[in-house]
């Protein structure tokens, strides 16, 4: 080897078109999840867990609702938001999963639609990490097509009472408000509107989901409602129908599809420093022409999703950002995302099945993220309804 | 306390052997070097942040930390990265990097202290670039300040600091009177090296120097930065110290592998010839 070999960031060059203080951002969150987090990530994996001790020390660094403004947040522009993403998905998906659930799930439709009461209520213990928010769209018969959701809101005098069950909900177990999404009286997806729910209201139980092998660093559950009675102060006026969840849906994607190239960066760095060392047929693997080939094309996804990330991501600080171009960028970056970690699984073999590398917890991770916040295919039919005009759902 | 840090910048360590020297080694060629905070100066302010609050509540500040540097346009990125860690206010003064040698820069802090009239300098030891590891010295001679180097720990007292250093065999504690100079070692961000007088004794800090929040990056572009000319601070700019040659180290021979121990004990005998 004659010279230092080339890092993914020199590869992009993307680091050049950072101002300075989206690289204090960037450098801050790396600095914090290299020393902080990572120590203990394929052990927290192993046992299943969130680090909830963590809390303090995230919300502290300021990445609660970071890219909302007022009431505490940080205000940061959407490729200073990306990348302090993309730092905490290198660390894990579970730690990145629970900053995009409560920020731009829970915090965000408190913020977009709720009133200056209801914000002053909830974002600023928010903020702070002291209230963990959840997002409850999902239903066992409804992920893909919320629209056939089952759960129930009916009115009474001035309360609503919510009847229904929500399934796969990130960050339920241990959150102290939930933003549950519900029909209205008989009426269909038109008259869906959000809840903001409190623990400890009757009725609202939030049961753990055990067993996933996947995002196991993150804790999920249901959002069991039986006859929970939810005060008017608590409906968030300013959404009505689909549009509000899914107005959430894509300030998260945006974020993920900036997010899982953490998760392929880190997965890519540990099979090309394995590759330099481990030797086969006499020379360090990295020296054989079908290692070079895996590397140089994962290195190569990587790049073009770390543009097109950018790109959309300043496009988005200009309010120009489409929902369509979210559906791309989404949907590309998680497909090579994956790919590219399980490709570094297999360059590091038998030892690549181990959790002591990264790369096999982060092909697992992606298995969530390819299928939440609509799936590979749901996204397809997003772009194809667009460019087509045919709504093929 | 009111404290003045200076910072520098230097080029990354972990790339030095990316610097090149042009023929004839007049100079060093600086271009495509990546740039960081000298890691000693990171660590002052550091020591200089937990000196002017309550560990227990950071986020009040307890005094006042003012960072200063020489260099180009490029290097307000130092600065705005200690504004973003927690330093009140940033001062540049503009000079090339050809312009500075150690005693034009001690000369210059001087002006500036007479200007800001601190409480206290805190400085990192020396630059990890040069190793000079002598403006602190040199400062506190000209300010006629009683000057505590290569600190290991500082406690705050009325009207002085208490600054521990460690030596061969122990640690040798200093009582300087304020206003005093101290430079810094790496051994100062640990969680009890530092105590303001507001901090209480069993409070533990996270090892290390502190996460800029995310919400102070964004807040520090609005926080005061003064630039001032380096002819306004000293009125002979003539340097001191003149470099006549740069040379790059001889490159080194790729090593070998030996088949075994045998083998080793003979080249070490025939070849190395140390045994
Ligand atoms: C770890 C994890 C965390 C999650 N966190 C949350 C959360 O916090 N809040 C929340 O509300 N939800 C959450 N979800 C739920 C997630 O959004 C759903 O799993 C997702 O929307 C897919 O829904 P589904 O699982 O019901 O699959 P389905 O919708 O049943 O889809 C099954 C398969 O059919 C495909 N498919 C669906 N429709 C079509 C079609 N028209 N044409 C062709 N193929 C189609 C899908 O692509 C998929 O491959 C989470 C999920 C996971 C795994
Ligand atoms: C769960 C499990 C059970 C196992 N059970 C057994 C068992 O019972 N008995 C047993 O003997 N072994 C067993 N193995 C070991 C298994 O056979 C090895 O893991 C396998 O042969 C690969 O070897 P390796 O892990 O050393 O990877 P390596 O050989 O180091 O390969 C690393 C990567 O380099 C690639 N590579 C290697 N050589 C070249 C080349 N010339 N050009 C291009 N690419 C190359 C490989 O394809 C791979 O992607 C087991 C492994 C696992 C994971």
């Amino acid at each position: 080897m004659s010279k230092a070999p080339l890092t993914l960031e020199q590869l992009s060059g993307v680091d050049h078109l950072l101002s300075d203080e989206e690289r204090l951002v960037q450098h801050a969150v790396r600095r914090f999840v290299r020393e902080r987090f990572l120590p203990g990530a394929g052990v927290r994996f192993e046992e299943e867990r969130f680090p909830v001790e963590m809390v303090p020390e995230i919300a502290a660094l300021g990445l609660l609702g970071a890219s909302l403004t007022g009431y505490g947040c940080a205000g940061m522009s959407a490729v200073s938001y990306g990348l302090a993403l993309s730092e905490l998905e290198y660390g894990d998906s579970g730690l990145r999963s629970f900053v995009s659930v409560q920020g731009s799930l829970a915090m965000y439709p408190i913020w977009r639609y709720g009133s200056d009461a209801q914000k002053e209520r909830w974002l600023p213990g928010m903020a702070r990490g002291e209230l963990i928010g959840c997002f409850g769209l999902t239903e066992p018969d409804a992920g893909s097509d919320p629209g056939a959701m089952k759960t129930r809101a009916r009115r009474d005098g001035d309360d609503y009472v919510l009847t229904g069950t929500k399934m796969w909900i990130t960050n339920a177990p241990f959150a102290h408000v939930a933003v549950v999404w519900a029909k209205v009286d008989d009426g269909g997806p038109e008259s869906i509107k959000g809840f903001v729910i409190e623990r400890g209201a009757k009725g609202f139980e939030t049961p753990t989901v055990k067993g996933k092998m996947s995002l196991r660093a993150s804790e999920t559950g249901e959002i069991v409602l039986d006859g929970c009675r939810v005060p008017k102060a608590n409906v968030l006026d300013g959404a009505t129908g689909l549009g509000g969840p899914l107005s959430c849906l894509t300030q998260a994607r945006f974020g993920i599809s900036f997010a899982v190239l953490g998760a392929a960066k880190a997965s890519w760095e540990a099979a090309a420093a394995y590759a330099q060392n481990r030797v086969a047929f006499g020379k360090p693997i990295a020296a054989k022409q079908l290692i070079q080939e895996r590397l140089v094309d994962m290195a190569q996804e990587i790049a073009k999703g770390e543009i097109m990330a950018m790109h959309f991501a300043r496009l988005k600080d200009q309010s120009k950002l489409s929902p369509a171009q979210v559906s791309l960028c989404k949907r590309n970056n998680c497909k090579i995302a994956i790919e590219v970690c399980r490709e570094a699984r297999a360059i590091l073999g038998g030892n690549g099945i181990l959790l002591d590398y990264p790369a096999i917890r982060h092909a697992l991770n992606l298995e969530s993220v390819v299928t939440y916040e609509g799936t590979h295919e749901v996204h397809t039919l997003i772009l194809g309804k667009a460019l087509t005009g045919h709504d093929a759902f | 306390m009111k404290i003045l840090v200076p910072l520098k910048r230097v080029a990354d360590p972990d790339n030095a052997n990316k610097i090149k020297i042009p023929a004839g080694g007049a100079t060093i060629d600086t271009t495509g070097l990546e740039w960081k905070p000298n890691p000693f100066d990171e660590y002052a302010l550091e020591a200089a942040l937990r000196l002017t609050e309550n560990g227990a509540t950071p986020k009040t500040r307890g005094g006042e930390v003012i960072v200063v540097t020489f260099g180009p346009k490029e290097c307000e990125t130092t600065l705005r990265a200690a504004l973003a860690t927690g330093a009140d206010r940033a001062i540049r003064v503009d000079a090339k990097d050809d312009e500075l040698d150690g005693s034009i820069v001690a000369k210059a802090l001087r002006a500036i202290v007479d200007k800001e009239k601190p409480d206290a300098v805190v400085m990192g030891k020396q630059a990890v670039d040069g190793d000079s590891n002598q403006i602190g010295q040199m400062l506190a001679q000209h300010l006629g300040w009683p000057q505590a180097t290569f600190a290991a720990t500082i406690e705050e007292e009325d009207g002085a600091l208490l600054v521990g250093r460690e030596v061969d065999g122990g640690v040798i504690t200093l009582r300087v009177k304020l206003p005093a100079l101290v430079t810094v070692d790496l051994r100062i961000v640990a969680p009890t090296s530092v105590y303001s007088k507001q901090t209480k004794r069993d409070f533990k800090y996270n090892d290390g120097v502190r996460f800029a929040a995310l919400p102070a990056i964004m807040a520090a572009k609005k926080k005061p930065l003064a630039e001032l000319k380096l002819a306004e601070l000293v009125s002979d700019t003539a340097l001191k110290v003149q470099y006549s040659r740069f040379e790059a180290p001889p490159s080194r021979k790729a090593g070998i592998k030996v088949k075994d121990v045998a083998e080793l004990v003979t080249r070490l005998k025939n070849e190395a010839k140390v045994i």
